[in-house]
């Protein structure tokens, strides 16, 4: 194993992700800055077909009640489509390997888990899904969900930088999403990956003779088309159950650093977004560099920790110079399966390229403390929605230490405000810790675990802190298809979507209507290496010390006992 | 001064006895569930209580002295955040027993409809009712002067011992009940009602009885009331995924860790920082009619200051003296103090103290029995006819150009020019002459009060921007403005002038703060966001403003800010020290929870603490002990220095965020090497 090779990779890797910063948060900010420019020309005939067939004439600001309640009416109608598809796919076209119905609390927990971006799979796709819930359900609601977040990010961009109470028009938003970010970017990244060997194809099953003369079945399908948006909308559901460790969804190192751009691009990109939105290009760094800061950290523990491999093996006297390679794709490597898990997980994604449930513990450790955090990037738009929140909240601790009452880009946090933003911090603990000491209450949940102990702790806290967070990847150890299991996570994803939504909608619509205070020298800025300072402190005290002692039980007690 | 003294002496034993009872008196859960974050405290204490009460029906009696040391310490938890508030009150009651005792039975001579004077009680008075009070008598209610001129000793409201004038129209005209007339004798129409009075609102503000939270303090407090929940969430949640990998966690050191994690610290000092500030403007001797004020003040963009009083002395002083003609400057200064020599005028004066401060010398036996000549209208000079037969004069330079000529005397050519640089300088020149000799000029202008500029110095690095209003013309507003280091100034301004200036700031989204006294002050005040009239002012003028100095210094608003900031900044430092708190505490009650069962969780216990018994007592103790520790800086406030917010934040920080995160280490590592000694 070559550290220095290693670094080399995830510098590089990193460094493309610099580049892409800041023309891609130039061009969403461009899509939504509802300005005149030159890309109107080609999308504009096609938004005005869309506008024209949905018969939406009225795309007036909308305030953020009325945004709120579209977003959601519009996520309802989805889900419900999408519900009735996989319930009945055994009927419909495009089936060719004849895939039964899909059971209720199934059905139900996959479609919440689509519609709300999460994509935790309790179901095999290879086995689970007809080609057409694939490409129209699945792969719909990819689309759907990751504009959903985006619209929510813009929306609360607006409401913090703009005056006037109003946030935007949603449905111009979502389409716009669609039509000038989403679907563009996904055709050139599903060409690239055909080009690079992943499959695009409606056959059906390859019956394969194997030279031992079995008979092997190969499943195949519209990977390629799946595989773009999965990651650009840092949805993560998988087309194989494997996830993006298959060598068809995943084929090569190359696919792998395309896979983790897509995912972190739109994310990342946003802060710069931001920056342009509130005329200053600093606000948007530093929130970038807060969220640099914490990955990089988070990267290098899982990357040390798996580079030192399992002491039970080391001890036993077992070749451990590649690391803990359990679990892991040997075309990948630590480094490249460290990486992909830290930005699968900080991005919220969910794909996985190597099985996080055999990681050591405190490589274990990384992705589910990035999805307690939710704020490090995060899925497309949410992400920043909940730094910004962090940040409001760190204004609010530390801007009165200045002596003034505290205020975020001009605006006063007032008690209205930090309502609604105790609903949306209080609700992550509450989602993930509840339903976890629920599970180890009753026997349908803690029968679920493979490992017990400490591991069965991490099994079981994984499970709700990705379906809070969004992200949807699974530890994979759990016996998971259960009416308890895709009921209670279902209602953890949908809890996980909608309320912080809902609540942070609220503080823009709330802040938009105010007056602005002027900046002065005594004013707290947020805009400094300071204010970074201070929001990492508050990211670390109040998002991450809450799971410390569950944290401490699961992964770090396994670490503890292990050597 | 006497009752001033009175004021500032009155953290004593008194006070300390009223808190010590009222801690417990505090403890009555109806009053408690004001406080979410105390209360949360109490119930955990009751529970260890009824664990320690009981053991035997919890199947607790192996911890019956842990349990027991727990209550004890918990039970101390809340007695401490109790005193810390009662102390805070109790200042202000105190204060207001004081006040109250000027409020004793009066007796007020009201004057009948027929025309009559009846002895009625001060209570019975009602708005519009007229009363004389002669001297030695007590003012019975709030009123304006109607008829007469009187002496009024107000030491018992000011605390500021000089009688003050008052008389009927003009901004003099207030007067305040429980203030004594000294001399003369007035008529009074009263203004308000029985228990509305200014005395009234004064005790009832000093007492804390209407005491209302400010917006900021809702926001804080839904933030720690979240927080609170969110450690309840983590503590509940905890025993059973705990439990499925066999470790047992006791009740009391599950209530301990709660304690520890939930922000107690500013939980338990929040009311007492909020009443300890509004005391504070108290004690500087002005009267926030509410907390929401005080907070204002320190957010403040905009000053509206007025010139006379506030900025300058709003006399007229002598500030050079230039010669004319062949004279030298000695000579101008010598025969420019003999004039001035019985000259009583404040320009007089300043003439006098200018000479001698530079340095000047004249002969005063020149001046002896001379006949001074008092300034007139008509002549618009003033001076002397001395023994020798010499006259000297000053006044205006028309007046003594023209008595020069008719003594025929010639004008020197560089006089006209020497006037009309200091007229143009905003100044005033005043001509000096001896018989048929002009002899040279006395510049008089405006003397701005010494520190000021180096206060707006301050305000400017706070971010506040000063404006100047004065009815000066714009080139005297424009010297002062630049001599003062104002930012901005208004000249020949009119009332309605400042209400534009006001709105026009506002407009901007800033907040604003002006002085005022008279009556055509009261729509600005009324309309800025801190209004701080003066107590000489008309009672239009302090209804309409939400701060009452009782000194009647305007200046005072420069203090008010800072207070105001200090406040907030008190509240914010509190708040971080809290949160950062919690990092040690960590280190201290988790491997101690996990360490029976998970023994190598020792490595988690970085400080080293001496038994799991031990690290959880010490972290309670340290989580007690901070509160009463913390008290004095509740109180007095943290301190604040005009800088920019830059620098403030990067201070406070380090020294409550980085020193919050430390010193729990350090004193929870103390504590423990006691505790230790016996689990």
């Amino acid at each position: 194993m070559n550290v220095g090779m290693d670094v080399l990779q995830i510098a590089v890797v990193i460094g493309l992700l610099l580049l892409i910063v800041k023309p891609l948060g130039t061009y969403i900010y461009h899509v939504f800055s509802n300005e005149p420019n030159k890309t109107d020309r080609i999308f504009h005939p096609v938004e005005k077909f869309i506008f024209w067939l949905t018969g939406l004439k009225n795309r007036s600001e909308m305030s953020w009640k009325r945004y709120a309640l579209s977003l959601l009416l519009t996520n309802a109608v989805l889900t419900v489509i999408g519900f009735t598809i996989l319930r009945i796919q055994k009927w419909l076209p495009l089936n060719p390997n004849g895939i039964d119905n899909m059971g209720t609390t199934l059905s139900f927990n996959t479609i919440i888990s689509f519609m709300t971006n999460t994509n935790l799979q309790h179901y095999s796709g290879e086995t689970g899904l007809s080609y057409f819930s694939q490409m129209i359900v699945i792969m719909m609601m990819m689309f759907t969900s990751a504009a959903t977040g985006i619209v929510v990010a813009i929306a609360f961009i607006r409401g913090i930088t703009k005056k006037g109470g109003t946030l935007g028009n949603f449905f111009t938003d979502f389409v716009k999403a669609h039509t000038r970010l989403l679907i563009p970017l996904a055709i050139v990244v599903t060409l690239v990956l055909v080009g690079l060997k992943v499959p695009q194809t409606l056959d059906s099953t390859i019956q394969a003779q194997t030279i031992t003369g079995e008979t092997q079945q190969i499943a195949i399908g519209p990977v390629a088309s799946l595989e773009s948006i999965k990651h650009l909308g840092t949805n993560g559901g998988g087309f194989f159950g494997v996830n993006s460790s298959h060598p068809f969804e995943n084929p090569n190192p190359l696919t792998n650093v395309i896979e983790i751009l897509s995912m972190w691009a739109i994310p990342a990109s946003l802060t710069y977004t931001f920056g342009r939105f509130a005329k200053n290009q600093k606000q948007g760094w530093i929130v970038f560099s807060v969220m640099s800061i914490l990955f990089v950290a988070f990267l290098s523990l899982v990357y040390i920790s798996e580079s030192n491999g399992n002491p039970v093996l080391n001890s036993v006297g077992a070749d451990v110079s590649q690391g803990s390679m359990e679990g892991k794709e040997t075309r990948f490597g630590i480094a490249q399966s460290a990486l992909f898990t830290t930005v699968t997980t900080s991005a919220t994604t969910g794909s996985v390229n190597n099985m996080h449930d055999t990681l050591t513990p405190l490589g274990g450790l990384v992705p589910m403390s990035l999805m307690m955090l939710n704020v490090v990037f995060g899925g497309d738009g949410v992400g920043l929605v909940n730094m910004l929140m962090y940040a409001i909240l760190a204004v609010f601790l530390a801007g009165l230490m200045v002596g003034r009452t505290p205020e975020f880009l001009g605006r006063k946090i007032e008690p209205h405000d930090m309502k609604l933003i105790a609903i949306a911090i209080l609700a992550h603990p509450l989602i993930i810790l509840g339903p976890t000491a629920i599970s180890f209450l009753t026997n349908l949940g803690s029968g679920a675990i493979t490992n017990p102990g400490f591991h069965g702790i991490s099994q079981v806290l994984y499970e709700y802190t990705s379906s809070a967070a969004n992200n949807g990847s699974g530890f994979e150890g759990l016996a998971d298809n259960t009416p308890f299991w895709n009921i209670m996570t279902g209602v953890v994803m949908f809890l996980g979507r909608y309320v912080s939504i809902i609540a942070l909608l609220g503080v823009a619509g709330s802040l938009s209507h105010k007056k602005w205070v002027p900046e002065t020298i005594g004013t707290f800025r947020t805009d400094n290496k300071l204010f970074a300072g201070v929001l990492l402190g508050t990211v670390i005290l109040i998002g991450a010390l809450t799971f410390l002692p569950v944290l401490v039980l699961g992964p770090i007690a396994e670490y503890l006992t292990l050597g | 001064m006497d009752s001033t003294n009175k004021r500032k002496k009155l953290i004593t034993s008194e006070i300390v006895k009223y808190a010590l009872g009222q801690s417990f008196v505090k403890l009555n859960p109806m009053v408690m569930i004001k406080n979410p974050v105390m209360f949360v405290v109490e119930l955990g204490t009751f529970i260890v209580l009824l664990l320690t009460l009981f053991p035997s029906s919890f199947g607790a009696e192996a911890n019956f002295g842990f349990n027991l040391t727990v209550f004890i310490v918990l039970l101390f938890t809340v007695l401490f955040a109790n005193l810390a508030e009662a102390i805070a009150e109790g200042r202000g009651k105190a204060q207001a027993n004081a006040l109250k005792q000027t409020k004793t039975d009066v007796t007020a001579n009201k004057v009948q409809s027929g025309g009559g004077v009846k002895s009625v009680p001060a209570t019975e008075l009602r708005k519009g009712d007229i009363v004389i009070v002669a001297q030695g008598e007590m003012i019975p209610g709030d009123g304006e002067v109607i008829a007469g001129i009187a002496t009024v000793d107000e030491s018992a409201i000011t605390g500021e011992s000089a009688p003050v004038m008052k008389e009927a129209g003009g901004d003099f005209c207030s007067v305040t009940g429980g203030t004594r007339v000294v001399s003369d004798q007035i008529k009074v129409r009263i203004t308000s009602d029985p228990g509305e009075s200014f005395l009234d609102r004064m005790i009832s503000l000093v007492e804390g009885a209407k005491r209302q939270k400010t917006p900021n303090e809702i926001a804080l407090n839904i933030l720690l009331i979240t927080l609170t929940v969110i450690f309840l969430i983590v503590v509940v949640t905890l025993a059973p995924i705990a439990k499925y990998v066999g470790v047992n966690l006791e009740i009391p050191v599950l209530i301990s860790l709660l304690v520890c994690l939930i922000p107690t610290t500013i939980g338990g000092l929040l009311s007492a920082i909020g009443i300890a500030g509004m005391d504070r403007v108290t004690q500087f001797n002005v009267l926030a009619m509410s907390g929401k004020a005080v907070e204002a003040a320190g957010d403040i963009n905009t000053m509206i200051l007025d010139k006379t009083g506030t900025i300058t002395f709003g006399n007229r002083m002598a500030s050079d003296i230039m010669p004319v003609g062949q004279a030298n400057v000695a000579d101008v200064a010598s025969w420019a103090a003999i004039s001035s020599i019985q000259d009583e005028t404040p320009e007089g004066r300043s003439v006098m103290e200018w000479v001698r401060k530079n340095g000047y010398t004249f002969d005063e036996s020149k001046a002896r029995d001379a006949e001074f000549i008092e300034f007139k209208a008509e002549t618009r000079m003033s001076g002397m006819d001395l023994k020798n037969g010499w006259k000297v004069r000053k006044g205006a330079i028309d007046a003594v150009k023209q008595w020069v000529t008719t003594q025929g005397g010639t004008i020197p050519a560089d006089l006209t020019d020497k006037g009309n640089h200091i007229a143009s300088e905003g100044g005033t020149p005043l001509a000096v002459a001896v018989n048929d000799q002009m002899l040279g000029l006395i510049y008089l202008k405006d003397t701005v009060k010494p520190g000021m500029r180096e206060r707006f110095e301050q305000l400017r690095k706070m971010g506040i921007k000063t404006i100047m209003c004065t009815g000066d013309n714009p080139l005297t507003a424009a010297t002062i403005a630049r001599e003062a280091g104002v930012d901005d100034f208004i000249a020949e301004s009119k009332p309605e002038d400042k209400i534009a200036v006001i709105r026009r700031e506002q407009a901007e989204g800033k907040l604003v703060a002006m002085t005022g006294d008279g009556t055509n002050d009261a729509p600005a005040l009324a309309q800025a966001d801190v209004g701080l009239a003066m107590n000489s002012g008309t009672i239009a003028a302090k209804e309409a403003a939400n701060m009452v100095d009782l000194d009647s210094d305007p200046s005072k608003i420069i203090e008010v800010v800072s207070i105001g900031k200090q406040l907030l900044m008190t509240r914010g430092a509190l708040t971080t020290f809290s949160i950062a708190n919690d990092v040690a505490k960590y280190f201290a009650i988790i491997p101690a929870m996990f360490m029976l069962a998970i023994p190598e969780m020792h490595v988690l216990n970085v400080m080293g603490l001496g038994s799991p018994m031990s690290a959880i007592l010490s972290a309670l103790i340290f989580n007690a002990v901070i509160i009463p520790l913390l008290i004095p800086l509740a109180m007095k406030g943290v301190a604040y220095k005009p800088m920019s917010a830059s620098k403030l934040l990067s201070r406070n920080l380090v020294l409550y965020g980085l020193g919050g995160v430390i010193a729990p280490f350090i004193g929870i590592k103390i504590i423990d090497l006691v505790v230790h000694l016996w689990i």
